[in-house]
């Protein structure tokens, strides 16, 4: 994968363009701490060369005085890395990896809103920086996964000690996955959808 | 996030700078209202015509098969809000079809056990 340029392409290659009859799509959104994983698994699992969409977000500046009535307001601009992942002739599926600067995403409202769930990526080293994205999904009440990214000399805990100290309930699945494997990410994002549809089949009664 | 008391053409996303422009349902329609989301399909229903921004000429010629509006916005090099706003002239006068817009006050999908069972036979399949 070639991501040193930084002008975007002019449009899909032909080999990227959908069905026509392609009505139906989901978003996953990948989330996680600083550099744990979140752009190399939706590269590895997209069809298509991963883009970016960004969007301009503002903040009311702190400190804002009452009697002048003037707001401060800071703009950033938050770019979220997307992969695509066709699956029939009518459904496709996206994936979005939000940037390691939490507080940022967290503000684009439209990327949670709507999703249909999500990859907590952690790494055992730094379990601690999943908590706010947790935190965010929980609030926006998307289910979501916990995948642990096996890098080279973390900690290996078992998924017990792993469930406790993230505070993670019981029917929240916790895998272990290599992000640059394309088998193992995918893996991923099947146990998320095997419990978005047990979640689904359940009877109430049983939540 | 409640709808209650909100304004019917647009709504706003707290910290996103531009409106959530509601493009089908609202004031007028049983349904809710629904705006665009980043995985929204646009499908063009015209070619360009003369005297077109070139904003919208170049949002036609991707969009002769379906495309999501996060891919126009990484095609044309524009933020998504930016995206939202050119998409919403081209819905209002009929030049592209939206498919699979979003409740404007929605927290999670709530899919339906065909979706998942597609979504599964078909990563089992990658
Ligand atoms: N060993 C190992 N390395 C990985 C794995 N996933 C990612 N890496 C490496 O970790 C580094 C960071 O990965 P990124 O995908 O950029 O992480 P990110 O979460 O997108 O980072 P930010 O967007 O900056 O927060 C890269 O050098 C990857 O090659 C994994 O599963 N195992
Ligand atoms: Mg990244």
């Amino acid at each position: 994968m070639d991501c040193n340029d930084s002008e975007p392409p002019l449009g899909p290659r032909h080999e990227d363009l959908l069905p026509a009859s392609t009505e139906r799509s989901v978003k996953v959104v990948v989330v996680g701490g600083f550099g744990v994983g979140k752009t190399t698994m939706v590269g590895s699992v997209s069809e298509i060369r991963p883009l970016t969409t960004e969007e301009t977000m503002t903040q009311a500046g702190v400190g804002v005085d009452d009697l002048s009535g003037v707001e401060r307001k800071t703009e950033t601009t938050v770019a979220m890395d997307f992969g695509r992942i066709t699956l029939n002739d009518r459904l496709v599926l996206y994936l979005f990896g939000t940037p390691g600067q939490q507080r940022f995403w967290f503000l684009w409202n439209g990327v949670i809103a709507g999703a249909l769930g999500a990859v907590v990526l952690v790494d055992t080293r730094r379990l601690e920086e999943s908590f706010p994205a947790m935190d965010r999904l929980e609030q926006g009440g998307v289910p979501f996964v916990v995948a642990v990214n096996n890098f080279p000399g973390a900690p290996v805990h078992p998924v017990r000690d792993l469930r406790s100290a993230l505070d993670l309930p019981e029917h929240v699945p916790v895998v272990g996955c290599d992000a640059r494997r394309l088998d193992s990410s995918r893996d991923v994002l099947l146990t998320l959808m095997h419990h978005l549809y047990d979640s689904a089949t359940a009877t109430r009664e049983f939540l | 996030m409640s709808g209650d008391g909100r304004g019917w053409e647009r709504d706003w996303e707290e910290g996103t700078p531009v409106p959530l422009y509601i493009v089908t349902g609202g004031r007028t329609d049983a349904g809710e209202a629904q705006v665009l989301d980043l995985v929204t399909l646009i499908v063009a229903r015209s070619e360009p015509q003369p005297g077109m921004r070139p904003e919208h000429v170049s949002i036609l010629r991707l969009c002769a098969g379906p495309l999501s509006v996060a891919e126009l916005s990484a095609y044309l090099d524009l933020p998504f809000s930016a995206v939202q706003v050119l998409l919403a002239d081209l819905i209002a006068d009929s030049l592209v079809e939206a498919r699979q817009t979003r409740a404007a006050h929605t927290a999670a999908a709530d899919p339906d056990v065909e979706i998942l069972k597609a979504l599964i036979d078909g990563l089992q399949r990658l």
